[in-house]
């Protein structure tokens, strides 16, 4: 019996590498597509200029990242104070009929496939821009509205459990002291969670930066970088997701190329979130 | 002398479960109270009574009234206000996760816009009386959860002191620490007492007899006995306090 | 005195509003997708093909695609997942592969799709030579899910009470039988909640499918037939823009679907509550 138990153990170690084995591919294959380009052309090239023009065989990213920027960070300006306050809501003062229906409409929001919320975007969010502002609506604005409403959930979630998670010491401390409850929750529940809630925007920033199919379906996926949140812009994802069904070649590699700037970004935001988990850890 | 606070057939259910029967008694200002009995018997459920923490749990009920400086604690009173007059200390030091300057700041910061100069005062001043100053002056920056166990709780003493209340509430405030670091509180009330009513929930029956000028016998949710300390442990009127001064059962 | 009061009343308020705004989009995207695309949806949408590209017709061969490559996902998935979950929460005695394994099952579920899609591209359809196909599609999403099986199977791997597992031991029993016969029936509802889960997020997938499985218009046959989910024709009728009706109709579908995998999710946990 006791071989047995080995193979058992020996297949399912097999089977957890899995997920290591698939990180590693992911990443030999997109930069082994992606790096020549760029080793080719010069790194700084690449990412620094704004030229996008394949057919002349131009490929400067800049404009990407900084329309990636932008629709982000205004998501993260319409979506984190929405989630934030309806974190603190679920966490400290929700009444139980609104909680009920909160709790499973978050879920639901999670839920919903990006292309229907691009579809919603295109069809809703656009033309009430166009009519509304300048512009014909495609535009930074549209992306961030969409994008706020598509990071709520993972906010909501993340910041709900950092919240609930500051000791009841600490409440009865400042409730004793005369504090009312909302000086409590602004003074002391709030710095406490303040690393949780921090990891809650970078995961949040990770998935707006991350999305495709609802961004391309609102922002215009123009390269010229925009002057105003009115204006249309082109992501990192939507500069792939557009052109891959067409391009060869260079330009194919550098579609690869756009994933590798991607990839790191990415990276680099799942890093920064372990660091602030570890932080959270240290101060208790 | 007047008393600090006047409770009158106080009457306090949780649920269905009557946790207080009756009380009645006048705790007097500048002295320590010590309120003993055996687990369970309301001792702590009455302390909280006293700044309205119970408020916090669901299905709780009063009767009875509640006087501090002639004003129903439970009508006539804000509830804020009542807590920065009748302060608490808890059982497990709950410093805040803020620097030590921070926590005792945090009281007077709720309530005005004060200047740094005047804080700095405050802050220096509660420490001071808190017999905890010449141990922090030179880590006011630092996190108070960095501070020992019976430092933490000094410092919580201190943080009730800076919003300059008329009664402390301690309830059983050197159970979770060292015999060092609860000689070094027990001091600290002896020296309090002048200025505080102060009210102290103990299990410890020796530290009642040290500390206290008068003592509660709590049991079963109702005071068996109430009068000066010297007179309860030495000459106790109802056989039940004797019984348990004696150690009979409890 | 009343001037912290009002304060609080005021955020108390500024807070339910928030609450009530994120209830109110929800509802409005639902509403105004299902009120717009039920009534183009009757019997013969769910039964028939698509006509001159889609203007016409309904989405059957897209349901088949989205069915074939989900299963083909799961199928690839689950045993994978659950068998990590079960070697990192039974087997495992920490230390470094652990924390490797565990370091890499978040990053991947961090990467974004469209990387999916491009790693699947190159890697299935192009150099495994699997072209476009229900199959790299399949084995795409799989990846892409991994993260959410391996998870949640392991949290409710991981509320099995010890007491089961030592009661199982004293019986003589080996850690394999113990699991197969006591941990894995007791988490059941806890991996099938991460199991839906995941069917709704390969549903929902579009950017991966789309760079893996194609567009193709017919349903797929055999596995390494391509097809086009649902998710992908949606995509195509809208950006292409073929039909608005049919449009507001697929994403009704969708929505309902996602209405439907929350609901089941949502009964299976209340299961797992109850029984605990």
């Amino acid at each position: 019996m006791r071989s047995h138990e080995k193979w058992v153990q020996g297949i399912l170690f097999i089977l957890a590498t899995t997920a290591v084995l698939t990180v590693l591919a992911i990443t030999f294959f997109i930069f082994s597509e992606g790096l020549p380009i760029m080793v080719d052309r010069g790194v700084t090239g690449f990412i620094g200029s704004t030229r996008w023009e394949p057919l002349s065989g131009s490929f400067g990213i800049l404009g990407m990242i900084i329309g990636t920027i932008q629709i982000t960070l205004g998501a993260i300006a319409l979506g984190v104070p929405v989630g934030l306050a309806c974190a603190v809501y679920l966490a400290e003062i929700a009444d139980r009929r609104l909680e009920k229906i909160l709790r499973p409409g978050i879920e639901l929001l999670a839920g919903i496939p990006s292309v229907v919320y691009g579809f919603f975007g295109l069809s809703v969010v656009v033309p009430f821009l166009r009519e509304h502002f300048p512009g014909n609506g495609f535009s930074i604005l549209a992306g961030s509205i969409i994008l706020a409403i598509m990071i709520l959930p993972t906010v909501v979630n993340i910041s709900e459990n950092s919240i609930r998670s500051v000791p009841g010491d600490y409440r009865s401390a400042s409730l004793a002291l005369g504090a009312s409850h909302w000086q409590t929750i602004l003074r002391v529940i709030l710095p406490a969670a303040r690393s949780g809630i921090a990891a809650s925007v970078i995961l949040g920033m990770g998935r707006a930066i991350g999305e495709t199919m609802a961004v391309i379906m609102v922002t215009g996926n123009v390269t010229k970088v925009a002057g105003s949140i009115f204006d249309p812009a082109r992501t990192l994802t939507g500069n792939i997701a557009i052109e891959m069904g067409y391009a060869a070649g260079e330009h194919r590699e550098a579609l690869f190329a756009t994933g590798v700037i991607l990839f790191l970004i990415i990276m680099v935001l799942n890093f920064s979130t372990t660091r602030f988990s570890r932080k959270a850890g240290d101060v208790k | 002398m007047k008393p600090a606070i006047t409770i009158k057939n106080l009457n306090f259910y949780y649920r269905q479960v009557m946790a207080l029967k009756n009380i009645s008694i006048d705790i007097p200002a500048n002295r320590v109270t010590a309120l003993i009995g055996p687990s369970g018997c309301g001792k702590s459920t009455f302390l909280r009574v006293l700044n309205r923490m119970n408020d916090l749990i669901e299905g709780t009920r009063i009767e009875g009234k509640i006087l501090f400086n002639d004003t129903n604690i439970y009508k006539d009173m804000d509830l804020m206000k009542l807590r920065k007059k009748v302060g608490m200390v808890f059982q497990k030091p709950n410093p805040f996760p803020m620097s030590v300057y921070n926590n005792i700041a945090y009281g007077p910061r709720l309530h005005r816009k004060i200047s740094d100069k005047e804080l700095d005062g405050i802050v220096e001043k509660s420490l001071k009386s808190a017999s905890l100053w010449d141990e922090v002056r030179d880590r006011m920056e630092s996190s108070a959860l960095g501070l020992s166990g019976g430092q933490q709780q000094r410092l919580c003493i201190a943080r009730c002191l800076a919003v300059q209340p008329e009664v402390l509430l301690m309830d059983e405030p050197t159970s979770a620490l060292d015999p060092v670091s609860t000689a070094k509180i027990e001091e600290l009330v002896k020296d309090l007492r002048d200025k505080f009513a102060i009210i102290i929930v103990t299990h410890n029956m020796q530290q009642a007899g040290r500390i206290s000028d008068y003592t509660a016998f709590f049991l079963n949710g109702e005071i068996v006995e109430y009068g000066a300390t010297r007179e309860i442990f030495h000459r106790p009127v109802d056989k039940r306090t004797e019984d348990y001064i004696t150690g009979r059962f409890g | 005195m009343t001037g912290k009061n009002l304060t609080q009343s005021a955020a108390f308020l500024a807070l339910r509003a928030a609450a009530i705004i994120t209830l109110a989009v929800l509802f409005i995207i639902i509403i105004y997708i299902m009120s717009n695309g039920l009534r183009h949806i009757n019997t013969s949408f769910f039964l028939q093909g698509p006509t001159s590209m889609g203007r016409d017709g309904g989405i059957a061969p897209f349901i088949v695609s989205t069915l074939y490559v989900s299963a083909v996902s799961l199928v690839i998935a689950a045993p994978v997942g659950i068998g990590s979950a079960l070697y990192l929460s039974e087997y495992s005695k920490g230390g470094l592969p652990v924390r490797i394994i565990r370091f890499c099952t978040e990053t991947l579920a961090g990467i974004p799709s469209i990387i999916f899609g491009l790693f699947g591209f190159v890697f299935f359809v192009v150099s495994l030579g699997m072209g476009w196909s229900v199959l790299s599609g399949g084995l795409t999403l799989a990846c892409m899910v991994l993260p959410t099986i391996i998870k949640t199977s392991e949290e409710a791997i991981k509320t099995v009470p010890e007491t089961y597992r030592e009661g199982s031991m004293a019986l003589g029993a080996t850690k394999w039988q113990t699991i197969v016969k006591v941990v894995l029936p007791v988490s059941v509802p806890g991996i099938i909640t991460g199991i839906i889960l995941s069917i709704g997020r390969a549903v929902g997938e579009t950017a991966a499918v789309i760079l893996t499985a194609g567009s193709s218009l017919r349903a797929p046959v055999s596995i390494t037939d391509p097809g086009r989910t649902m998710s992908v024709h949606l995509y195509v009728l809208t950006m292409e823009g073929i039909s608005n009706e049919k449009a507001f109709a697929t994403a009704a579908v969708l929505i309902l679907f996602v209405l439907g995998i929350n609901y089941a999710a949502n009964k299976t946990a209340t299961f797992i509550r109850r029984k605990v």
